[in-house]
């Protein structure tokens, strides 16, 4: 049972990795479930039943991290920083954002300007601690 | 007074296909395997770091009890052990590029960052790895005009 555990875990985890890689790019739970060798009907349960949240809520929050960075970081209009991290509407952004991080993106923005220092720590430790938490 | 880190463990899911990845795939050497009849002690180094090792424990009995060693196992696997190496490497792009025609799989290829250039991939198990190439030197060489006008 144990090695049934942990093979799907592996599983998963490369779909997680997949969207830390690409999730710029429109991934759907086909595509992830495809990484996975799992059926779309499984995947979302056994990613949930892994890690705790929905592939589709990871990837929201992955992406919101990248926005955030980008906001901190560079002087790239909203607009665009919304669609490089994979949202293809402003709107879906916005709202997205503003819930998960409790402010909209310019708002957050405002609150570092002037600061643009990068993190002075490795890219992975970045993504796996500053993704905002539920 | 403390000297140097000499060891660091992370924990395997297999001894033998750790090694096919540290020694076959990334070119780590075997340091020490040592059958203990209760467990085998098995480190790697690299080539030019010898006094550094790195023991590939595999979890369970007698230092853990199964139903451990299962947890670790299910952590390793969900990358959530808390264990990873960080190599650094005088090329990143050109270790990135032999290894992934090695058929190692990359969870990051390689980036730009104000600490250098590196690269991201996981080990058979789930532990993360990363290769840091450092960025040049704050040293800038004066051109031959500065160096006139200063005498």
């Amino acid at each position: 049972m144990s090695h049934a555990i942990e093979d799907r875990n592996r599983r998963m985890l490369r779909t997680r990795d997949t969207m830390d890689l690409a999730f710029a790019q429109p991934l759907d739970v086909p595509a992830l479930a495809r990484v996975a060798h799992v059926s779309p009907a499984h995947f979302s349960r056994q990613f949930r039943a892994t890690f705790g949240e929905t592939p589709h809520r990871y990837l929201q929050r992955r992406r919101v991290e990248r926005a955030m960075e980008l906001l901190r970081e560079t002087d790239r209009p909203v607009t665009e920083i919304c669609l490089a991290v994979g949202f293809n509407s402003l709107g879906t952004f916005t709202r997205t954002f503003r819930e998960i991080v409790g402010e909209p993106p310019s708002a957050y923005r405002a609150r570092f300007v002037g600061d643009g220092a990068a993190l002075r720590v490795p890219a992975c430790w970045a993504m796996a601690w500053l993704r905002p938490a539920g | 007074m403390l000297k140097r880190i000499s060891h660091t463990f992370i924990h395997v899911l297999d001894q033998d296909e750790a090694l096919d990845f540290y020694v076959g795939k990334l070119g780590m050497v075997v340091h020490t395997d040592a059958d203990l009849g209760v467990m085998r002690f098995l480190t790697v180094n690299l080539p030019d770091q010898p006094d550094v090792e790195l023991v590939l424990m595999l979890p369970g009995p007698p230092a853990y009890d199964d139903a451990t060693a299962a947890e670790i196992r299910e952590l390793v696997t969900k990358g959530a052990a808390g264990g990873g190496v960080i190599f650094a490497t005088d090329d990143c792009r050109a270790t990135y590029e032999s290894l992934r025609a090695a058929g190692v799989e990359f969870t990051q290829e390689p980036t730009e960052r104000f600490y250098g250039t590196d690269c991201a991939l996981r080990d058979p198990f789930g532990n993360p790895v990363r290769f840091t190439q450092p960025p040049e030197g704050p040293i800038v060489v004066p051109s031959a005009e500065e160096l006139s006008a200063q005498s």
